[in-house]
């Protein structure tokens, strides 16, 4: 009971931060039509700026509201800049641009922050433990898994229901008829790639605390997003949510049933659903 | 794709310069650069086969390096149990990486562009994760290190290639043998339908086309050549470890690929020689090459989309067109 109920929780912690990864690694699909390599170098970044600004200030919280500012800024940058020009061509090259970003962005932390370990403690509010089946258990853990959600309601209300919401559906539908009816179309795709880098850099920010920051810290999440995104569909928020949820889940309870083959289940549940259903749980009809 | 060579003088002519040039290197350099240039050939094997699916198929592989790293490890495995034969070896880590091939293909050719990047990735780092993490058969993370290199047997003589010289000779016997391969896979009618299915796989189906079988067969064949470069790394570093899978290691081919430029068959391992080269010169300014590398390659794929031999072709009015 109280196994199972620890791994529950923890893969309900870490498919929450699969979560807000692929929420933006999504969005930024949808809407843009790029899949972005640099992702996960955002959430690396998001991360460190936590821990410089915490350097400075010493307040959790004031890195979490900044940090990922800084990393939404610097994705009007790229977006403006780089990621514009690619817009009409070869997906291909979208990638390899995404993935040069990616090279730059990995290296630059090296050589700003080094190649070490750093850890970022949490805030005092999060920071104790609280009595689970005669165990302990990390408050911070449960923080996450309520954060999870919170922001993935607010996107989805915003999307749903606001009028800039709805504009960005509109382009994300159909970019020439939004351009007619008079959006500007280019300021709300870099809006939107901004928002995509801010929510990596929340993540980052988010996971800070809990697992040690190095330079290739979003190698592994960025992969998992991937895996995500594929089996939830690619471009779909429900399907964000249930893949992460399953991937989570899947990867605390596989250390039970599955030992030292664990790190291989996450592959075996993109196989099986590609054979099955290779549009993803929730995606559309390729 | 089929290469423009330009027409003075004549290809073949050409080809046996270079093919000279190539042997008398090691004769003519320090040991260092030997060794150098025998890095750049395994990569320009690796690059060429990763461009059968990028160029000529319009297939981006992100997973090329769980291939290769598989054929180093199927190679180290066979060596250290005491396996006599450098040519088994070679055979085996092809064969084994062909294999997998073959059975990641399967899922991966489902889906295209951004999809199989994806899934390429993910199941190269499926075949990272295995390598890693199944010490008792790949050592972990420290992977499996060579004590002992067999003695190259060729009918009458034998060599050793523990000599770099032997070891380059060897390693270019190998690539170029590879790279004929892919040259004649190219020129086939079985390079010409995976072209026409890169054009138009809709077309190519209405007219009963398999497009999964044809783009199956272009991965297992990318697949074992990857694997064949992976076996002569795994000689040349006396080691094969799970970096080799890993998808950093996978992206090589493809900046090499884009840095030579992928519509002319030699174009990535121009693309693998100017690597090396940028590496060499960079590392001696500094240590974040990354930084530099991950700018030229924006630089390339902002402005020169077609790379290095893409830009030499364009400045020669006098080459053969790519065949109609």
């Amino acid at each position: 009971m109280e196994t199972l109920a620890i791994n529950m929780l923890n893969g309900l912690s870490w498919g929450m931060l699969l979560f807000l990864i692929s929420m933006g690694l999504t969005t930024v699909f949808g809407v843009l039509g790029v899949l972005n390599f640099a992702h996960g170098a955002l959430f690396m970044l998001g991360a460190y700026l936590c821990m410089q600004i915490m350097r400075i200030v010493p307040s959790f919280w004031l890195g979490l509201a900044l940090g990922p500012l800084l990393v939404a800024a610097l994705g009007v940058v790229v977006e403006r800049f780089l990621l514009r020009r690619v817009y009409a061509r070869d997906v291909s090259f979208q990638l390899l641009l995404t993935f040069a970003i990616l090279l730059v962005l990995d290296d630059a932390v090296r050589l700003l922050w080094g190649p070490a370990y750093h850890v970022v403690e949490a805030p005092p509010l999060l920071a104790g433990v609280f009595p689970l089946f005669g165990h302990t258990y990390p408050v911070y853990r449960l923080f996450l898994i309520v954060v999870g959600p919170l922001v993935g309601l607010g996107l989805w209300f915003f999307f749903q229901f606001t009028r800039w919401g709805r504009i960005v559906r509109a382009a994300a539908l159909d970019r020439e008829m939004a351009e007619g009816i008079g959006v500007r179309v280019p300021l709300l795709f870099t809006a939107v790639f901004a928002l995509g880098a801010w929510l990596a850099a929340l993540g980052g920010a988010l996971a800070a605390p809990q697992q040690s920051l190095a330079p290739s810290m979003g190698d592994r999440i960025i992969i998992e997003s991937f895996i995500v995104v594929v089996i939830g569909g690619l471009g779909s928020f429900p399907g964000a949510f249930v893949g992460a949820l399953f991937l989570g889940l899947l990867e605390s309870f596989g250390t039970v049933f599955a030992g030292q083959a664990q790190m291989a289940l996450p592959y075996l549940l993109l196989a099986v659903v590609l054979l099955v259903r290779p549009r993803g749980f929730f995606g559309r009809e390729a | 794709m089929p290469a423009t060579f330009p027409r003075r003088g004549g290809p073949l002519l050409w080809a046996c310069l270079g093919l000279a040039a190539l042997i008398l290197c090691p004769f003519l350099l320090p040991t260092y650069w030997t060794m150098v240039l025998t890095e750049i050939l395994i990569m320009s094997l690796f690059a060429l086969s990763f461009n059968l699916l990028f160029g000529a198929a319009g297939l981006l592989s992100f997973g090329q390096g769980g291939f290769f790293g598989l054929g180093a490890f199927a190679a180290a495995l066979y060596l250290q149990a005491g396996g006599g034969s450098v040519w088994l070896a070679l055979f085996l880590g092809s064969a084994a990486a062909a294999l997998a091939a073959l059975a990641v293909g399967y899922l991966c050719v489902r889906r295209d562009e951004i999809f199989f990047a994806m899934l390429t990735l993910g199941f190269g780092m499926m075949l990272y994760t295995i390598a890693h993490n199944w010490r008792a058969v790949t050592g972990g993370s420290d992977g499996l290190p060579l004590f002992s290199l067999p003695p190259l047997r060729l009918p009458g003589a034998a060599f050793s290639l523990y000599s770099p010289v032997s070891l380059y000779l060897f390693t270019l016997a190998a690539s170029l043998l590879g790279a004929l391969l892919l040259w004649q896979v190219g020129r086939s009618p079985f390079g010409l339908i995976l072209t026409a299915v890169r054009e138009n796989k809709e077309r190519f189906a209405f007219v009963g086309g398999r497009v999964q079988r044809v783009r199956l067969l272009a991965f297992v064949i990318a697949g074992g050549l990857a694997g064949l470069a992976g076996t002569l790394f795994c000689f040349f570093n006396s080691l094969a470890t799970p970096d080799y899978l890993h998808w950093t290691f996978s992206a090589k081919p493809a900046l090499m690929t884009i840095l030579g430029g992928s519509g002319v068959f030699l174009g990535p391992a121009v693309g693998a020689a100017v690597f090396f080269l940028l590496e060499q010169l960079i590392t001696q300014v500094t240590e974040s090459w990354m930084i530099v590398l991950g700018a030229i390659l924006i630089v390339v794929v902002l402005f020169f989309p077609k790379g290095i031999t893409g830009l030499l072709a364009a400045r020669r009015p006098r080459t053969r067109s790519p065949r109609p």
